[in-house]
């Protein structure tokens, strides 16, 4: 049932994982948000997590970028356990997080003053805000920003570690549908320039199919893996050519018949 | 407010925020009459005549009641009002080179000639109709008489009272600063320090003035100590929630982002706690002023307060309005002050309280 892709040298892997939290109402009965997640990631693999709302999708993000631990089962980043959070896993959030405080210029090398390496890295700098496009907004503070914007200083914010992995929480779900089909694009061009592997978790089943070379569906209550698709679709991919559209039928189809509401699943 | 001005983007952001600043800066509210005039435009005659005509309205009421009294009073008080025509003739000349002054004269017209009226109406109240009973309520002349007389020992009070005040917020600042952040980030220090804080902080520090006194060796001393306690307490309480209440999504970026404790405690849950500590200087401020005047006014044998009760002593009442005029100036050049403060460390927020 748990479609496992074996990679010899994976970039992350996640070994029968089970998470629970005590119910908010009753701190007797704990409620279990995840059971048996196994994954890999083959090194600049770009996976999606897709499901419904409360399927334990952030969670597992949480985990695998450190913030908490599970109750069992094991996470590695290359042959390393993962113990707490730390820059070479970053992590977007549906809200940019940007630093209010700071300009823009100022939370791009966030990452970079954090770990007391900016006096050796600062081009960096400059390159991560060309490679987003902010260089004229360099002593912008956020809220001068757009939402776009503000998500694209967000990216360059968790690239310019250099991290292993990078995690992506809904990065696009704020977005209006233009911008974010722009977005799509923009982080497709980072991953390819790069070569960073990525753990996208979405809603949006389009953007599964148009970013990622495969796509996990999990299912809530407790949280699942319920199926691995992988999509072979030639880059750049058309959103609607004939394939592309077979894909998203089918995967609507196997979310109706796990019995979810398709409300949840904007398209 | 936005210091992009090398960007396109930045320069739009930039000409957005300078054509809409002054305008709401300068309205805080419809009632000002002439508001909506664009602020190029020329300065109607009613403007620029406004002020002078007020202060020869007021020269003019005074000279009509103060026939009785003796020319020394009377002459520095109409030497202020015709110093006020002169400068006002002065800036009304001024005002055809300078876009800004203009739009400074537009707003403070009114205010100032409004002003000077009221001067002329407790004029009319104290020394010409003889309303209020007098050694209590002296006119305006007589009040200006004891400011210009006693002008050097005013000088040495506000001295006094500076330099206490200013040791005595320090002090509190600095204490609240510290018991603050280490409440808000540990929660051992806010298990213990919390109820301490909950039963002695609502305490008025005035209360706590017969105690000062036989503890510490000096007058000057105890009422540093009483401002710094009145300060510590709503400095802690602000920095403390402020600190606690740090967004947790910015403490998990940064931790994704390789940051150790210290940057985690210094370069986002103080930076977050910014707004809310400066709420806490504003009370602090607040209570700072009433606890010097009435440290000063029971022990401390100098300062503002003390002199105020002193000039009540001997019944010098133009004396005593004297010293509530330096004190209204001193502490509100105090206070914006705090507010220019405020605006330049906080130039990131949005939307921030006016002064």
């Amino acid at each position: 049932m748990v479609a496992v892709t074996e990679a010899k040298a994976s970039a992350l892997r996640v070994t029968d994982v089970t998470k629970s939290f005590s119910a908010p109402d009753d701190p007797l009965t704990r409620r279990i948000v995840l059971s048996g997640i196994s994954l890999s990631l083959a090194p600049g693999e770009l996976v999606s997590l897709i499901g419904p709302s409360g399927c334990g999708k952030s969670t597992l993000l949480r985990l695998i970028a450190g913030l908490d631990s599970p109750d069992s089962g094991e996470l590695l980043i290359g042959s390393e356990p993962i113990n707490e959070p730390s820059a070479e896993r970053g992590l977007v959030f549906q809200d940019p997080n940007l630093f209010p405080w700071l300009t823009v210029r100022r939370n791009i090398q966030a990452g970079l003053v954090a770990r007391g390496v900016l006096r050796e890295k600062r081009e960096e700098v400059d390159e991560f805000m060309r490679l987003v496009g902010l260089e004229i907004f360099a002593n912008a503070y956020p809220h001068h920003l757009s939402g776009g914007m503000a998500q694209r200083a967000a990216l360059a914010r968790a690239l310019i570690n250099h991290p292993k992995v990078l995690l992506l929480d809904e990065p696009l779900g704020a977005l209006d549908a233009f911008t974010r089909m722009r977005m799509q694009d923009e982080v497709l061009r980072l991953w390819q320039d790069r070569r960073t592997t990525m753990l996208l978790v979405t809603h949006d089943i389009d953007e599964a199919i148009y970013m990622s070379d495969r796509i996990m569906i999990m299912s809530p209550r407790p949280g699942r893996i319920e199926r691995t698709i992988s999509v072979t679709l030639d880059r750049p991919r058309q959103r609607s050519g004939e394939d592309f559209l077979r894909l998203r039928s089918d995967i609507l189809k196997y979310l109706h018949f796990a019995g979810e509401a398709s409300a949840e699943l904007s398209t | 407010m936005l210091q992009g001005k090398d960007g396109i983007g930045g320069r739009a952001e930039v000409t957005r925020s300078v054509g809409s600043t002054p305008m709401s800066a300068q309205v805080p509210d419809e009632f000002v009459p002439t508001s909506e005039l664009p602020a190029s435009s020329k300065l109607s005659w009613r403007t620029m005549l406004a002020v002078p005509i007020a202060a020869l309205v007021t020269i003019g009421i005074h000279f009509l009641f103060s026939k009785k009294e003796a020319p020394v009073e009377t002459h520095s008080y109409a030497l202020l009002f015709w110093e006020i025509i002169v400068v006002s003739f002065v800036l009304v000349g001024a005002q055809f080179y300078s876009s800004g002054l203009r739009r400074w004269m537009r707003h403070m017209c009114p205010i100032f000639t409004i002003a000077i009226l009221s001067l002329a109406a407790w004029d009319v109240i104290t020394l010409g109709l003889r309303l209020l009973p007098l050694p209590y309520f002296p006119g305006p002349a007589a009040v200006l008489r004891s400011l210009v007389n006693d002008r050097a020992m005013l000088l040495d009070s506000t001295w006094h009272s500076l330099f206490l005040l200013l040791s005595g917020y320090a002090l509190g600042v600095i204490a609240g600063l510290i018991s603050g952040l280490c409440i808000g980030w540990s929660s051992p220090v806010r298990y213990w320090g919390m109820p301490i804080l909950k039963v002695v902080g609502p305490i008025p520090a005035t209360a706590w003035i017969p105690l000062a006194m036989v503890l510490s060796p000096s007058a000057v001393v105890s009422a540093a100590s009483l401002i710094a306690l009145a300060v510590w307490f709503p400095v802690t309480m602000l920095t403390a929630s402020g600190i606690s209440n740090t967004r947790a999504s910015y403490l998990d970026v940064a931790r994704t982002l390789g940051a150790t404790r210290s940057y985690l405690i210094f370069r986002v849950a103080v930076p977050a706690a910014v707004p809310n500590i400066f709420i806490g200087l504003f009370m602090g401020l607040g209570a700072s002023f009433l606890t010097l005047v009435v440290a000063e006014s029971v022990g401390v044998k100098s300062g503002l307060g003390w002199y105020v009760s002193w000039a009540q002593g001997w019944a010098e009442y133009g004396k005593v309005y004297a010293a509530l005029i330096i004190m209204a100036a001193f502490f509100s050049t105090i206070m914006t002050l705090l507010f220019k403060i405020r605006d330049r460390v906080l130039v990131w927020q949005k939307g921030t309280i006016k002064w």
